[in-house]
């Protein structure tokens, strides 16, 4: 039987209150205080849809045997690339082999569901197995619009397969509307929309409804039958009327997370249902519907094997890693809304040598290093030559992955002097357990928080963006590792 | 078998330019300058020069690649001239080149020029990136000279259980007397007095540096004419022979930056070329033996652990002798006696000529009575270049009889 094998989410430590947007831009469109409530999360400078979905891939992948991963799918509006396969890059990053299926899903907002509908077809029909679905959103809205409130980065991942699932799939109904509610162009940087009232009384009222209904009709269910009923919807009095509406009481009705993180596009409905899961038991079943030129609805039932999983918290866990953007224009010069001078220095030029980084791949991309057969001694970045001088044999290394190993702080500094759209820039030597030492920066940390002997974690970044050539680049930074109470 | 550079060589002349923002000179101006000086010191014809090397560190925005620049600055009349390069240790290996020349016996009169033109970067701190080659780009840190060294602080603190108020004091202390050293000096960039408090009290570059524990980016050349000691003796009747006792260079086998040995607070590659240096000089105990030194203060804390590093404080215990004054001008070892790195300048390609002549013009006892070191007969200069984690470090040790 296909189903969830794990699960995985993530949230940027980042948090900006709306209102302190609303303070700064609500001059400019008054009505937007109905939008003003709560935080929204929002992806650190060095963040995107890909760094994102690799965060939860990680995180959904932890503790299994990588090298059974047959696919990755990964769903966004957001990607960094129109050409280049996104997904190939986040498949490099989770330190999956080459030999396996990757595909890109975007579009409508529904895409999300879709790649996952994809996978289960693929591990239902026994082409595949093991798969990855991951969506990812960081989704801009204009300064003063009503989505710049409304929409928060978030991402989730599954593993989809057949063996040992937590979550039994049980079907699904879908429909697609050419309903443009939202829509982005060719070129466009921002998210339009069509009047809130014919997107909540046309779209939202109509097509849930549509989807619920057609999958209950399916299946001959009835909406009480499920112990959580998940659903994007991030206009508040819309939900209230499709709960009385569809019966869903409120007991089951799945926290959308507006006023924690906002509407987060293709990753909406899977982060609500990782955040569901989290909480479910054995038995429980669970429909899940997306929206976005369409709606897909799925159904599935949670096994004993949820019981299994000793770390349950993935969402959740995120909302209270976070840290206050208590800055209204950072949040607009890390997305390029509003362009900061970072100085001259900031403007040499980045060269991004395709050659060069198609040889070093599976570092940068990775975080592999090389292991010495002879004498063991583990090393990052790959070398030719053993750096044990007891050993020095040539050419006599393995492949070693560093991203799921721990480090610990050598030494480190805070730059002002380097060009940073988060200064200072926060570096040191990291001295891994289990041997290997590198230089890294360091993200999602202070300062003043630092030790020497410190634990960190590695986390895949965006390391630059080339302006002039439009290309993002990417390489792992250290993160120090929570304290566990 | 070989026995060393020492006596093999002696120095025939030096010339070193104003260090600092020279807005209205080229690289070639400067090198013009430093030559002049040089040539006229020597007692020489431009036509005695029988090869030459020129040290020259940033390509984008100095004179570029190869050697041919000094050659068509200098109008040298078509003979061998060479480039040295190897970070901040650039002259002293253009140096090192010229003394080995004269030694193998292949010329007897030899030039070594270092310039370099930083001010043309438009701001501040020394340009990054392009000389690294492609694999920073890829997965190196965002970093800088001064994050590099100011985590030699951090460790330094980890490593010895010194407090980090204490490595501030005695940072300030090593950059209060560079000042004061450097105030003296016509000339030095930065001339002014400045008191361990203000240092303290500067706004920070990279944890823990502020702004006054970080060298000045200066323009500048230096340069030294080199020969044998019995023509040197046959040209300079009525004076001191200023003779090469040592050279030595240690570069990092890269174990400091990926290996897992190094602890981060020191620089493994100095102690290793002090050592040689001192055997080829028939040095025992340097801290007895050495008149005084320049070392590479790029940044405060790399003189406070080269002072280690050179096996003259003990290790760990670097705080007590600086604080102590036993580097200071009329202290027993002074250090950077010309204002260094910190105050002199440090235009890359040319620091290591310039730290050479300081000693020379103290050994020769042409500096006037208030920056003098007494009884001078035995002088040490010291680059690093690169970074902590890998580097190279260049000593030369000159001396008179």
């Amino acid at each position: 039987m296909a189903g969830i094998c794990s699960y995985g989410g993530y949230v940027p430590r980042y948090r900006l209150n709306r209102m302190l947007v609303y303070q700064a831009m609500g001059w400019m469109n008054p009505a937007n205080i109905a939008n003003a409530g709560g935080e929204k999360a929002v992806a650190n400078f060095d963040e995107d849809s890909i760094t994102m979905a690799v965060a939860a891939g990680l995180n959904a992948l932890n503790g299994m045997d990588r090298s059974e991963v047959q696919g990755v799918y990964f769903a966004s509006t957001t990607m960094p690339y129109k050409e280049r396969l996104n997904s190939g890059i986040v498949s490099a990053a989770l330190g999956l082999n080459d030999h396996i299926r990757t595909a890109d899903f975007s579009g409508g907002l529904k895409a999300g569901t879709t790649a996952l509908l994809s996978a289960l077809d693929g591990v239902e029909a026994k082409n595949l197995n093991n798969v990855v679905v991951t969506a990812s959103e960081c989704r801009l809205g204009k300064p003063a619009s009503p989505q710049e409130l409304i929409f928060g980065d978030a991402s989730a991942a599954l593993v989809i397969g057949d063996e040992d699932v937590i979550a039994e799939f049980k079907g699904s109904y879908s429909v697609t509307h050419d309903f443009a509610d939202h829509y982005r162009g060719q070129s466009a940087k921002y998210d339009r929309q069509w009047e809130d009232r014919w997107i909540r009384d046309l779209g939202f009222d109509q097509f849930i409804p549509e989807a619920i209904n057609g999958l209950l009709n399916k299946y001959s269910l009835k909406s009480d039958d499920f112990a959580r009923v998940i659903y994007d919807c991030h206009y508040a009095a819309a939900r209230k009327k499709l709960g009385k509406v569809l019966g869903i009481a409120p007991e089951t009705d799945q926290t959308n997370l507006q006023a924690e993180v906002g509407q987060s596009g293709t990753a909406q409905s899977l982060v609500m249902l990782v955040n569901a899961l989290e909480e479910a038991k054995p038995g429980d079943k669970l429909l899940v519907v997306s929206f976005g030129s369409g709606c897909d609805a799925l159904y599935f039932e949670v096994t004993a094997n949820i019981e299994k999983r000793t770390d349950r918290e993935a969402i959740s866990a995120c909302l209270s890693n976070k840290a206050e953007l208590d800055n209204y224009t950072k949040y607009l010069v890390w997305r390029n809304i509003l362009p900061g001078d970072a100085g001259l220095r900031s403007e040499e030029d980045v060269w991004t040598r395709w050659s060069a980084l198609w040889r070093s791949r599976k570092t940068v991309l990775g975080l592999w290093g090389t292991k010495c057969k002879k004498c063991g001694t583990a090393q990052i970045p790959p070398q030719n030559v053993c750096v044990n001088p007891e050993c020095g044999a040539i050419n006599q290394m393995d492949d070693y992955l560093f991203s799921d190993k721990i480090g610990h702080i050598a030494s480190f500094t805070g730059d002002m002097l380097a060009a940073s759209l988060n200064p200072p820039a926060v570096y040191g030597q990291i001295e891994f357990e289990g041997g290997g030492k590198m230089m890294f920066d360091f993200t999602d940390c202070n300062l003043d928080e630092l030790e020497i002997g410190m634990p960190v974690s590695m986390s895949f970044r965006r390391k630059y963006y080339d302006e002039k050539r439009d290309i993002s680049g990417y390489f792992w930074k250290a993160v120090p590792v929570k304290e566990v109470k | 078998m070989a026995d060393g550079i020492k006596d093999k060589v002696a120095i025939l002349g030096m010339g070193c330019t104003r260090f600092g923002e020279r807005w209205e000179a080229y690289a070639e101006d400067l090198a013009t300058e430093a030559f002049v000086e040089c040539l006229e010191d020597a007692g020489i014809e431009k036509k005695e020069i029988q090869a030459a090397y020129i040290g020259t560190h940033i390509d984008e925005i100095n004179v570029g690649k190869a050697a041919v620049p000094l050659g068509v600055a200098l109008k040298l009349p078509y003979i061998p001239v060479t480039r040295t390069e190897n970070y901040c240790a650039t002259a002293t290996e253009a140096f090192r080149a010229a003394c080995y020349s004269v030694a193998a016996g292949v010329y007897d009169i030899v030039l070594a020029l270092g310039v370099e033109k930083l001010k043309d970067t438009g701001y501040g701190g020394l340009p990054s990136g392009g000389s690294m080659g492609v694999k920073p780009f890829m997965m190196g840190a965002n970093m800088t000279a001064p994050g590099m060294f100011a985590q030699l602080a951090t460790a330094y603190s980890a490593k010895w259980g010194v407090p980090m108020e204490k490595i501030k004091d005695a940072m300030a202390h090593v950059s209060a007397k560079s000042h004061a050293n450097g105030a003296l000096n016509p000339k030095a960039h930065l001339r002014k007095v400045v008191s361990e408090d203000q240092i303290k009290a500067a706004p920070m570059i990279a944890y823990p540096l502020g702004l006054f524990d970080c060298c000045g980016v200066s323009d500048g050349s230096a340069c030294v004419i080199v020969t044998t000691p019995e023509i040197a003796k046959s040209l300079k009747k009525n004076q001191d022979i200023v003779k090469v006792k040592a050279l030595s260079v240690s570069v990092s086998s890269g174990e400091e930056a990926i290996g897992n040995t190094w602890d981060g607070a020191h620089f493994v590659t100095t102690r290793i070329a002090a050592t040689n240096a001192y055997e080829e000089a028939g040095i025992k105990n340097p801290r007895e033996d050495l008149s005084m030194m320049e070392v590479h203060d790029c940044f405060s804390i790399t003189e406070m652990v080269t002072m280690e590093d050179l096996h003259i404080s003990p290790k760990g215990g670097a705080y007590d002798d600086i604080m102590g004054g036993f580097y200071d001008l009329d202290g027993k070892v002074p250090c950077q006696v010309d204002g260094g790195l910190k105050c002199f300048g440090h235009p890359i390609g040319a620091s290591g000529l310039r730290m050479l002549y300081a000693m020379y013009e103290q050994l020769l006892d042409r500096v006037p009575q208030e920056r003098k070191v007494k009884n001078a007969h035995l002088g040490l200069t010291h680059n690093l270049g690169g970074m902590p984690h890998s580097n190279v470090a260049a000593i030369s040790i000159i001396g008179i009889d």
